[in-house]
């Protein structure tokens, strides 16, 4: 007897895009809402981004279920981390932990595609970027998602970061002032919803900003 | 050297005999289950049809139930999935009981744990062939949301599964309000299902419409809707075009 071929696939693509940009002090982090399956509207109204520290926000998009069951994941991991070391994860140790759980499921990855955005310890802007199975890389700016394609060379061309391959490194922060980055964010996502069927116009956008005394809320357009 | 091939325990979802231990498809189905929020609660409904493939077989199917005393699910998709999500639901609510400590769980409550039920039977690639809905209040506050079998979920104030997604959701985004009347409600609703009895071959003329609010869960008894088949267009609908099919 022939082996049976499932006729079912474990992974759905529930579309939208993310995007982050690190400033001098600040960091904006922001997703569409609309949440798809195939040529269909799930809902209108779902947010792609999570609070997972103080200080650090993940925005991700992909397959909804393996987004809700890495977010969870991090915040109890993240809660442990609270319990045994008396304070908030970094940015940066948050960025970690999150490769290395996509990592851990190397070979039934999270199809979720993330931006992690906040603020490291001297309060400057920080964005990583990944891949489904854990590659990250600290950058100036990103996105992910079904827009990313047309996103990425936009935001290429406003915010010309230095290459990264430069010696002596070079900030790769965006030295745009914060309401000139959350402009530019508008703008971003206007334009990828023209042509992207899965990227609508409306977002849901957070910033970090140093001086601020309480950790931000996130807000739509 | 000598190895011994070991033998796999019997219920082992690895080697040739995995297949007969996993769900590969479903049997008796029931199609879409409708649900929007309305002033004081949710309104669902779903038809009493249990496909067998393309037989009819089943005609008094319940594919709603309340779930403790604030939730009702609805399910759309393998019969008997739904009746193994309802005993483990039934343990759910049991416990929560036992505690006797005055707190229950809320359809919030109860659709995080059908998420979770969902995704991680999709993890081990034994899936739960449904897709649910879950409606309730507690506490003033309105819930309304769905699961698919492969653990994608989310909240809003109307949902539907199924052709319902194809067919019923247009008209609600259209037509449903904040503050819906109960009666403006169960129109909506039906005009919703009418629609998918015309054209979803497997909804049946036999439905329930399901409330629940504050003070608690009635479900209607089984009924009918009126259908109309003296369109005008549908006459000689090959008028325009002789020969066309």
């Amino acid at each position: 007897m022939t082996k049976q071929q499932a006729n079912w696939s474990p992974y759905d693509n529930n579309g939208g895009s993310c995007v982050a940009i690190a400033g001098a002090d600040y960091c904006v982090i922001a997703a569409d809402t609309r949440m798809s399956t195939g040529y269909n509207i799930l809902t209108r109204d779902y947010s792609k981004i999570c609070k997972l520290a103080d200080k650090c926000v993940m925005a991700s998009s992909g397959f909804q279920a393996d987004v809700r069951a890495l977010q969870k994941q991090l915040a109890a991991r993240h809660l442990i981390y609270q319990h045994q070391h008396n304070k908030q994860m970094s940015c940066p140790a948050m960025a970690q932990l999150l490769s290395n759980t996509l990592y851990y499921k190397r070979f039934f990855p999270y199809y979720s595609f993330n931006v992690l955005g906040g603020l490291d310890n001297e309060g400057k802007g920080c964005v990583f970027t990944y891949d489904a199975v854990g590659s990250y890389e600290k950058v100036g700016y990103s996105s992910q998602g079904s827009g990313s394609t047309l996103i990425m060379p936009f935001l290429d061309n406003q915010l010309k970061s230095p290459s990264p391959l430069l010696l002596p490194a070079q900030d790769a922060v965006t030295p745009l002032v914060e309401a000139e980055a959350i402009d530019l964010v508008k703008t971003v996502f206007a334009s990828a919803s023209e042509r992207d069927i899965y990227t609508v116009r409306r977002q849901t956008r957070t910033c970090y900003h140093k001086c601020s005394w309480y950790p931000p809320g996130i807000h739509g357009t | 050297m000598n190895f011994t091939a070991s033998k796999q325990p019997e219920n082992c979802l690895l080697g040739p005999e995995s297949d007969s231990q996993r769900t590969l498809y479903p049997y008796v189905t029931g199609t879409s289950v409708v649900a929007l929020k309305y002033k004081d609660g949710i309104l669902m409904a779903a038809d009493m049809g249990g496909s067998y493939g393309s037989t009819l077989r089943y005609k008094s199917v319940e594919r709603m139930k309340p779930i403790g005393k604030h939730s009702l699910l609805g399910a759309s998709g393998e019969i008997s999935d739904f009746q193994e999500i309802l005993k483990y639901l039934d343990e759910l609510i049991l416990y929560d009981n036992m505690w006797d400590d005055g707190n229950s769980l809320g359809p919030k409550e109860v659709h995080n744990y059908l998420t979770r039920v969902m995704y991680n039977r999709r993890n081990k690639f034994n899936p739960l062939w449904n897709s649910l809905v879950l409606g309730g209040v507690k506490k003033g506050e309105k819930y309304l949301g769905t699961v698919s079998m492969i653990g994608v979920n989310f909240e809003d104030n109307h949902v539907a599964t199924g052709f319902g997604n194809h067919l019923a959701r247009p008209i609600l985004r259209q037509e449903w309000h904040e503050n819906l009347s109960f009666e403006d409600g169960v129109k909506l609703l039906e005009k919703c299902m009418r629609v998918l009895l015309y054209r979803d071959r497997s909804a049946i003329n036999k439905l329930q419409i399901a409330k629940i609010t504050e003070e608690g869960m009635t479900i209607s008894p089984p009924y009918s809707l009126k259908t109309y088949w003296e369109f005008a267009a549908f006459e000689n609908p090959t008028q325009g075009a002789v020969g066309s099919w």
